[in-house]
């Protein structure tokens, strides 16, 4: 595949920065629209790059979103400095949260996040050093007759 | 042919290119060409921000003239409950009707019982209802159409409820036919509205189906000789007038009013376009899965906001908000039984006929792979760009100037940027005015700012 089919994006994300949360997602939701994905899909990436983007806002230092879109599928990858997640498996429980009462307050941590990416992408992974930082792969197939 | 009728023309002789309308439109959909705007069809979703902007009256909202009443055996006018809070506190709802006739309309329908049942028909569909939340009214147009073209994925999340304009003529035709014996195209059922994108709404609904309504007639036309035509209606009691006022029909001017009348607790009200899109990306992002419903107009503070209302619109909300609470003091409902809603409603009386369908806007390309070609492009020539928005190019921001370039429908020399060399030889007439008016860096030489300048000027 050559390169010139690909098109990639990074976005730079701030812990801390509920100001301007949102902004990635909004502006991914506005790439896949003019290049003319199918609102199903846009629908789905939305969400997940929200919930993703707002992880990295509500938990660690600083994260950077990478958009990647070929013809045959979108892939987002975030990847964090942040103290990371200790136990993957039970971060994926939907419920399970570490969220401050502040942040529930704000009506976050409801410990829907994570589960929630997941269930709207084709294809997900998660993997944390504790203390160093978190990754998540997040992958949608734009064929949908053909997932792989 | 154009696909799409709009609401808006422009008047081409009183253009004058000042660009404000290209800067204020919501959606990008206006590009200044060889000194005129012109309206890009597909973008426009007639929300009248430009109307109001043009310092020359050059955009032209497109509301029928008094003269098609006479194409009619039987004329009907049917109010927007906005037009409720164009007038003094103390002229109630019956004393504009009777001013209507006396206009010339045949009859005056008060649309806010027709809202009353709508809004507990709202109430019905939401009880029951099990798909994505939030649903989202559907009483503002130019709301629907923001959807269908921004948000095409919400567009399922619109109540395909009839707004009650639509609904109300629709009765009003089946029953005066029959009462007079005429057939249902001879009764002109108008609409009096307080915005031109009621218009569009009537020559072509979102849904695609056909509407009830003849015509729209401005609130603002019909203001002066309303005024008139109300002067020789005696005062009647105005306990007795108040007691006709369905407090649920009124709410329908104003912003939150259906939510507050029909006392819904996981609602939101939003109004104006900039709060609207904040509002709607939330959808988009899941974050707003909770709530039932929303109310949203485009005008600020909803339809009193409209651009063809005359009274100042805090004036005016603040009349209906007001009068609600009147109402709701003095315990009067004057509603629709709703249990004759719950009826109709099982029959299905309250349904729009049509779908509403999502209408994207065209992706840079049909070819996937040359749409992301042609999306890097675009990134590329906006990093060329000044990025400062000057809109000289014709298009409101550079970002959608690029877009313009990648798609064809601009060359990258319109920007003025990336044309120094036009400037480097001033042109006769420049050079004249320099000349001109080269006394008044002289005059001022002795102040030291100026005579700098006065220096390169030389």
């Amino acid at each position: 595949m050559s390169d010139e089919n690909e098109l990639s994006q990074h976005f730079e994300i701030m812990g801390g920065d509920f100001s301007n949360a949102g902004r990635a997602s909004t502006i991914i939701k506005e790439i896949l629209q003019e290049i003319g994905i199918d609102p199903s899909i846009i629908r789905r990436t939305s969400i997940a790059a929200y919930e993703a983007e707002m992880n990295v806002v509500m938990y660690a230092h600083r994260g950077v979103l990478t958009l990647n879109i070929t013809p045959k599928k979108l892939h987002l990858k975030l990847e964090d400095e942040g103290p990371g997640i200790e136990n993957t498996d039970l971060a994926m429980q939907e419920g399970f949260s570490t969220a401050t009462d502040e942040m529930r307050e704000m009506g976050f941590g409801a410990g829907m996040g994570l589960p929630n990416i997941k269930k709207n992408a084709d294809k997900f992974e998660i993997s944390s050093t504790p203390g160093k930082g978190t990754s998540l792969d997040i992958t949608f197939y734009l064929n949908q007759t053909e997932k792989k | 042919m154009n696909q799409y009728f709009h609401s808006i023309r422009i008047d081409t002789e009183k253009c004058d290119g000042r660009m404000k309308c290209l800067r204020v439109c919501p959606t990008q959909a206006i590009r200044v060409r060889k000194g005129k705007a012109v309206i890009i069809e597909e973008k426009c979703i007639d929300c009248g921000e430009c109307i109001s902007v043009c310092p020359h009256g050059a955009i032209i909202p497109l509301t029928d003239p008094f003269g098609e009443l006479t194409k009619f055996e039987h004329t009907v006018a049917i109010s927007s409950p906005a037009l409720y809070a164009q007038f003094g506190r103390e002229i109630l709802p019956e004393k504009i009707l009777s001013g209507i006739i006396n206009l010339g309309f045949d009859s005056a329908f008060d649309l806010a019982l027709t809202c009353g049942e709508v809004s507990f028909a709202i109430q019905e569909y939401l009880r029951e209802y099990r798909g994505p939340k939030p649903l989202i009214s559907n009483v503002c147009p130019t709301v629907v159409r923001l959807i269908q073209v921004k948000y095409p994925e919400l567009t399922d999340q619109i109540i395909p409820i009839e707004p009650p304009r639509e609904l109300a003529a629709r009765e009003i035709k089946k029953k005066k036919s029959k009462q007079l014996k005429l057939k249902e195209k001879e009764i002109g059922t108008f609409y009096l509205t307080p915005c031109p994108v009621k218009m569009i709404s009537i020559r072509q609904p979102a849904e695609k189906g056909k509407s009830f309504l003849d015509g729209a007639i401005s609130i603002s036309d019909i203001y002066g000789p309303l005024i008139s035509a109300m002067e020789g209606i005696e005062k009647g009691s105005y306990r007795k007038a108040l007691e006709n006022i369905c407090i649920l029909g009124v709410g329908w001017a104003m912003v939150g009013g259906i939510c507050r009348t029909l006392r819904l607790k996981n609602s939101l009200a939003v109004s104006g376009l900039a709060d609207i899109l904040k509002v709607f990306n939330d959808i988009e992002r899941g974050k707003l899965r909770n709530i039932d419903f929303i109310e949203a107009y485009s005008c600020t503070q909803g339809c009193v906001g409209g651009s063809l209302t005359v009274e100042n619109v805090y004036i005016s909300y603040n009349k209906i908000f007001k009068l609600i609470e009147t109402l709701e003091y003095e315990q009067i409902k004057a509603c629709p039984d709703i249990r004759d809603v719950r009826k109709l409603y099982s029959q299905k009386y309250f349904f729009i006929k049509g779908k509403f369908e999502p209408r994207p806007l065209k992706p840079l390309d049909k070819d996937l792979a040359k749409a992301i070609k042609k999306r890097k492009a675009k990134e590329d020539i906006y990093e060329l760009l000044p990025k400062i928005d000057c809109g000289a190019c014709g298009a409101p921001t550079c970002l959608t100037f690029a877009e313009d370039v990648v798609k064809g429908e601009a060359v990258l020399t319109d920007c003025i940027f990336n044309l120094p060399q036009r400037f480097k030889e001033p042109t006769q007439d420049f050079s004249e005015l320099f000349n001109k008016y080269s006394f008044l860096s002289q005059s001022k030489s002795s102040a030291k700012k100026t005579s700098k300048k006065g220096k390169i000027i030389k």
